[in-house]
């Protein structure tokens, strides 16, 4: 089961990639963090690690496909990725809005 | 007790709403609501007082979002809201009906879904799916959509939907097995003798006079429509409209004899008000004869359009009548059309309007 923490709850000698949402996505789930850190081993498990986290987080990531929305883009370490894109300790993530979509 | 009055509007910018006392002069407009999503409509629950708003995004799909508190605060949610994966998935919710304890929604592509808990989740009603004439459904210009749900208020089991531009279909048993219902409706976009098919009619807006007759009216593409057998055959009421074309129709709460429609001026020639000078047209009697109601309405360089789920009425006496335009502005009449005043303008495209009566 992936792990999702804050910060503020992150122990030493694990390495969970560092995940920042994009405000809109944010603004959805009133509790909601715009940086978080998650231990998961694909963007597929990060994303079921959000959900079960933020009820309702998925759906607005990715459709019945399934996959990442259209007009969504996940970034890891730096490149667009999908669903099946395996995540390395201390991946470096940003589920943001595409330009597209505005 | 006094009682206010809510306008409730969807448009591709949020949500908005207009609120005023009885006397429905003095209003006033809160809003965006649901983050300045676009939502296709606005619409409360009566029995509850809840106000839904069926939309969706570009960036983040279909949701239903949902106020319990007069649209001071939302939710959304899509729990159940999608089709298997492998098909087409949806991109936008397009309409809602609460009737007999349940939330109805239409989705684009097609499809009817169903909440049992006030929004929260939501089920497919996949009988629609598996009509045979499903694979030839074809989209009109906004799309695969199912935009109008009119459920029969004296039998939950007795539904009817509009598709553009697959036409009206209905179902006795809740959902399960579907048939057509256009016999009389036109295609004037088929060869011209192929103008009355099954299905394929680019139904604009369907809805059902009070009542209890099981009349229905609609707005298509192609003419104006009266039915008195629940959808088996309809009659065209267009004559002495200015057109055949335009896109709201909207039902009187008491009288079934009453209907208001916005004629535009042809589905080739601009989509605006004729000649240009805005007018709502009605009719006292079923259809057979039509009045149009300019008083108050812009008389010149009218370019706009309604869209087919902006026009509401409310349930005071007399009825209120409301429409929003594609530029943005809200009418209101007090009178049941006799004259109007504009209550709203600059805002977002209207893409709905609907009403809720409270307690004051």
């Amino acid at each position: 089961m992936p792990d999702v923490r804050t910060e503020a709850q992150t122990s030493g000698g694990r390495s969970p990639a560092v995940v920042r949402l994009t405000p809109l996505l944010v603004a959805l789930f009133p509790s909601a963090e715009r940086r978080l850190e998650v231990e998961a081993g694909s963007v597929a498990e990060l994303v079921d690690a959000l959900d079960a986290r933020w009820p309702g987080m998925r759906d607005r990531i990715c459709d019945s496909s399934p996959a990442i929305r259209r007009h969504m883009n996940v970034f890891v370490d730096g490149r667009r990725a999908s669903l099946a894109t395996p995540l390395r300790p201390g991946a470096d993530v940003f589920i943001l809005t595409a330009i597209s979509g505005g | 007790m006094s009682k206010k009055v809510m306008v409730l509007l969807g448009t591709k910018k949020g949500a908005f709403i207009l609120e005023s006392d009885a006397a429905r002069a003095d209003w006033r407009l809160r809003g965006p609501y649901c983050e300045t999503w676009p939502m296709n409509h606005v619409a409360a629950d009566p029995a509850t007082g809840a106000i839904y708003g069926a939309g969706g995004n570009e960036w983040f799909g279909p949701a239903v979002w949902k106020s319990t508190d007069h649209g001071e605060s939302w939710s959304h949610s899509s729990q159940g809201l999608a089709y298997e994966p492998g098909q087409e998935p949806i991109s936008t919710v397009w309409s809602l009906a609460a009737a007999h304890g349940r939330l109805y929604a239409g989705v684009q592509p097609a499809g009817l879904f169903v909440s049992d808990d006030g929004g929260e989740s939501w089920s497919h009603i996949d009988g629609l799916q598996k009509h045979p004439s499903r694979p030839e459904w074809n989209p009109g210009g906004a799309g695969l959509i199912l935009h109008s749900l009119v459920v029969d208020p004296q039998d939950a089991k007795r539904i009817w939907v509009g598709i553009s531009s697959a036409g009206v279909f209905h179902t006795q048993d809740g959902g399960e097995t579907w048939e057509p219902r256009n016999t009389g409706v036109r295609c004037d976009y088929f060869p011209e003798d192929q103008r009355y098919p099954e299905f394929g009619q680019c139904v604009h807006c369907l809805v059902m006079a009070p009542g209890g007759s099981g009349r229905l009216y609609q707005q298509n593409h192609c003419g104006m429509y009266r039915s008195d057998d629940g959808g088996r055959s309809w009659d065209s009421i267009e004559a002495g409209l200015p057109s055949s074309f335009g896109f709201p129709a909207a039902t009187h709460p008491r009288d079934p004899e009453t209907l208001f429609l916005v004629p535009l001026n042809g589905d080739i020639a601009g989509r605006y008000m004729p000649d240009a000078k805005a007018a709502v047209w009605r009719t006292r009697d079923g259809g057979a004869s039509w009045s149009d109601q300019r008083q108050g309405l812009p008389q010149q360089n009218a370019f706009f359009n309604v869209l087919r789920q902006a026009m509401a009425v409310d349930a005071l006496e007399p009825a209120g009548v409301y429409f929003g335009t594609g530029s943005g502005e809200v009418y209101a009449s007090a009178d049941e059309g006799g004259s109007f005043t504009r209550i709203a303008e600059h805002l977002p495209t209207i893409s709905s309007v609907e009403t809720l009566v409270v307690d004051a």
